[in-house]
């Protein structure tokens, strides 16, 4: 009996490795780690919480549990867009934080091995490029791998912070 | 699943039972002690010190046993000859260090490991007591103890001397059992039933055999005293005595009735002592009552719950709340004429709202059992220290969240321990400087403003400005400029790591651990501490919990698109503002005068940069808040209404800000804010 749940925890594992959720900011596609997605529901009722980043939306109430809530967009310094029925928010859990990161389109759960991950170039004009840990080429297309820590932990607001 | 939820187990329940009884006990022993006397508290002593025994018995944890039982005997002993004077602060001293015993066992208990302790010195000291309170007896000492059995027997011939009928004969009986049989009561009673069938009337000593054990011993050593009448003849009786089980030997004799009547005199003279009782034992009921109806809030029945499961209990009611709202306001159900559906829905949501209510209500337990303990610490360091202290509690049935229970019970220890060590002089000190002699050291909780506060106060030597001045400065802590230091900022350095301004370390406390563990416990549940103190006065910790968790009465409001809940304890009205009320100043700041009074105004929608329609002042409805004397007009939108709210933190995520408590969840599954009343008056 034990061992078989053994086996499947480790299949469960060996599923999960390599596989990234992705979703649609405008064009371009990013991937997430499955391992880091706990849920991804509809859009709620986003509670505003006065003085936060722009980029923090507010807070929501998943079943009695209240978690903040990212716009992915204005995060990565893209324009605001109107909420739609498929607006998304993905709920992550990062270190044991519940946070929601909200995404224009959730797009599918992709397979990508480990060859086909690279490191990102290390030249870039983008302001997001220092979120992204990798790059996915699946097919033609490329996807672009989040780090979801730091996504959250944000030097930027400590030093906004520090400054205040 | 199943497994998950189920967690009794033989030792857990054991610790779990005992260590209440072991609280009762205390509680009712302490209390006792302030009352004049363990008289009245004898009973309830005798009954915990017995279920204790028989639990340990079961669980063969022979020392804890053999403990209780020697104390359940002296109490057994007092129960019975009421009159006897004690020296009850040696008694109540022998029955702390017994508690003190159990609980240092139970402990080990629970961490696992065996149990060592050696029980025979105390066993020994109590049974060398409770030897001395025999012979310190005036009446037994006097009198051999079969007195009790003269009297009864005279009184029961007496009885069946009127009631009597012709032809029946009053016999005494004494029935001793086999050293080794045991559970002597037991086989009495057999013998009692099975003689049932001869006897009509039927009368025996010692009385209580079937709630009280300890008669067993009495029975081994006096023997069992049965007295009845009947109308079986002598060899009858002889031969139903002679079959009893474990027989050892009996008596057995008919009583002449002119017998009865020739100590007719003495018994008069006997019959005061009885009569005395009597009448005690009448009043002490009456006396009890008083007493428990104080201890009546202790007495409530509890059982304990997994924490965990009441944190899911409380996440699915919110969700039934929240689906509840979903179904009966089912935008696909407008414009339906559904009489019996809405009527149906109506109940459902009361329901909901009810279930919501007492479940939010469970989590909240009152300080009271916290408090108490504090009772017993300040008795046993008063007596050590040889001060005389008087520990005032106030407000003990303030409720807070569990979690917040048990983190608050350390720190209250310490502050307690500080104040009668530290800040309560001894007896001569305080009666040179002209103080009462008794030392007053005042627990109180109270609810302020949506916090918790509780307040430790002594009315000791206060703490000495120049001393912690000194101090701060060996340790570095002090730039070179002090002179602009207030009072409370000197106070503040007492809270600082290795700080002790008691030159002598006891056994209590003066090793400087102290008060920086109190503010560091007490900050990692989000409160804060303060102290205050005048020298030669006393000391004041206050204690501030926020409402993290706790249920606070909240005025819901509306501005723009949002919903805040404001403090409802915190409001003093709401009003709309009339023109010539209003007055601006110079700088354009808005005050409102109100019966002579000046109140600033804040708009909410400015200060947390919310877009309204509702930016006028005299659209809007202005919310008079007032906190610790400082007032301001709030102006939102709307009242939307009054609820009872479940404080929640705010995701760590979000960075703590002023003028934000927390948040909770609206009846219709959404989030609002709580707002911080005494932040945003101070910005």
């Amino acid at each position: 009996m034990s061992e078989l749940d053994q086996n499947q925890l480790e299949a469960e594992e060996d599923t999960q490795k390599g596989k990234f959720l992705t979703f649609a900011l405008g064009s371009e596609v990013y991937g997430i780690e499955i391992k880091y997605v706990t849920e991804i529901i509809g859009m709620q009722t986003i509670t505003e919480v006065p003085d936060l980043p722009e980029y923090v939306k507010g807070i929501i109430n998943l079943r009695g549990k209240i978690i903040p809530v990212l716009d992915v967009r204005l995060r990565f310094k893209k324009t605001a867009r109107e909420y739609n029925d498929r607006t998304c928010i993905i709920v992550v859990d990062i270190k044991e934080v519940a946070v929601g990161l909200i995404v224009d389109t959730v797009a599918e759960v992709l397979n990508i091995p480990e060859q086909d991950i690279v490191l990102p170039p290390q030249v870039s004009n983008h302001d997001y490029q220092r979120y992204i840990s990798a790059i996915g080429k699946v097919g033609q297309d490329v996807k672009l791998i989040l780090d979801c820590n730091k996504l959250l932990n944000d030097e930027e607001a400590e030093r906004l912070e520090i400054v205040r | 699943m199943v497994s998950e939820y189920s967690q009794v187990s033989g030792p857990g329940l054991f610790v779990f039972e005992t260590n209440q009884l072991l609280d009762k006990l205390e509680l009712l022993i302490l209390g006792s002690e302030k009352n004049g006397g363990l008289q009245a508290s004898m009973d309830e002593v005798f009954r915990i010190m017995h279920t204790i025994k028989g639990s340990a018995a079961m669980m063969a944890f022979q020392n804890i046993s053999l403990v209780a039982h020697s104390v359940e005997d002296v109490f057994y002993f007092l129960r019975e000859n009421r009159q006897t004077t004690v020296d009850d602060s040696k008694l109540t001293d022998l029955v702390l260090s017994v508690v003190d015993f159990i609980k240092g066992e139970i402990a080990k208990l629970e961490t696992g490991k065996s149990l060592t302790g050696d029980a025979s010195g105390l066993t020994n000291a109590i049974q060398a007591f409770l030897a001395e309170i025999k012979t310190l007896d005036p009446v037994l000492a006097g009198l051999p103890l079969k007195s009790d059995y003269e009297v009864m027997r005279q009184s029961f011939i007496e009885a069946c001397r009127i009631e009597g009928e012709e032809g029946q004969t009053i016999c005494e009986a004494v029935v001793f059992f086999d050293d080794d049989c045991g559970m002597e009561n037991l086989r009495a009673l057999t013998v009692l039933s099975e003689l049932g069938t001869y006897a009509q009337k039927l009368e025996y000593a010692p009385g209580d055999i079937v709630e009280n054990d300890a008669t067993a011993d009495l029975i081994r050593y006096e023997g069992f005293r049965i007295w009845f009448t009947t109308t079986a003849s002598m060899t009858a009786l002889h031969d139903f005595f002679a079959q009893v089980m474990f027989l050892k030997e009996y008596s057995l004799m008919a009583i002449d009735h002119s017998d009865a009547s020739k100590p007719r005199i003495p018994r008069c003279i006997d019959l005061d002592g009885p009569l005395v009782t009597a009448s005690e034992s009448a009043g002490q009921p009456a006396d009890a009552t008083g007493d428990s109806e104080q201890s009546l809030a202790a007495k409530q029945s509890f059982i304990s719950v997994n924490v965990a499961k009441m944190d899911t209990l409380m996440d699915l009611v919110g969700e039934l709340v929240i689906a509840e709202a979903m179904v009966t306001q089912n935008p696909e159900l407008q414009d339906l004429n559904l009489d019996k559906f809405f009527k149906a829905a109506r109940q459902l949501r009361k329901i909901t709202g009810e279930l919501q209510d007492v479940v939010m209500s469970i989590r909240m337990v009152p300080l009271a059992a916290t408090f108490h303990k504090m009772t017993r610490i300040v008795r046993d360091m008063a007596r050590n220290l040889d001060k005389q202290v008087e520990l005032e509690i106030v407000g003990e049935q303030t409720e807070v969240d569990k979690n917040i229970i048990e983190n608050i019970a350390d720190p209250l220890m310490h502050l307690i321990r500080n104040a009668v060590d530290h800040g309560i002089e001894p007896v001569d000190v305080r009666a040179a400087k002209g103080k009462p002699l008794t030392g007053k050291v005042r627990l109180e909780a109270k609810n302020s403003g949506g916090d918790v506060w509780i307040i430790v106060q002594d009315d000791g030597g206060g703490l000495n400005r120049e001393k912690i001045l000194q101090k701060a400065r060996e340790r570095g802590l002090l730039d070179q400029d002090d002179s602009g230091l207030t009072d409370k900022q000197v106070y503040a350095f007492i809270l600082k790591p290795g700080f002790s301004t008691k030159e002598c370390v006891t056994e209590y406390s003066g090793r400087g651990v102290g008060m920086d563990v109190v503010a560091k416990n007490i900050a990692a549940i989000g409160g804060a501490i303060s102290v205050d103190s005048a020298e030669g006065v006393g000391t004041t910790m206050s204690i501030r919990i926020p409402l993290t968790l706790a249920i606070i009465d909240g005025m819901t409001v509306k501005v723009g698109d949002s919903v805040y809940t404001v403090p409802t304890i915190a409001i003093k009205e709401s009003f709309r503002l009339r023109e010539q009320n209003l007055i601006t100043d110079p700088d354009n700041r808005e005050m409102i005068m109100i019966r002579g009074q000046c109140y600033p105004v804040l708009r909410l929608h400015e200060r947390f940069k919310i877009k309204t329609a509702v930016a006028d002042l005299y659209e809007g409805i202005m919310l008079m808040v007032e906190l610790e004397g400082k007032s301001a007009c709030l102006l939102v939108d709307a009242l939307l209404g009054q609820q009872q709210v479940v404080v929640k933190a705010l995701p760590g995520y979000i960075k703590k800000m002023q003028g934000i408590a927390g948040c909770t969840l609206l009846g219709d599954g959404s989030v609002s804010l709580i707002l911080d009343v005494d932040g945003l008056i101070q910005t």
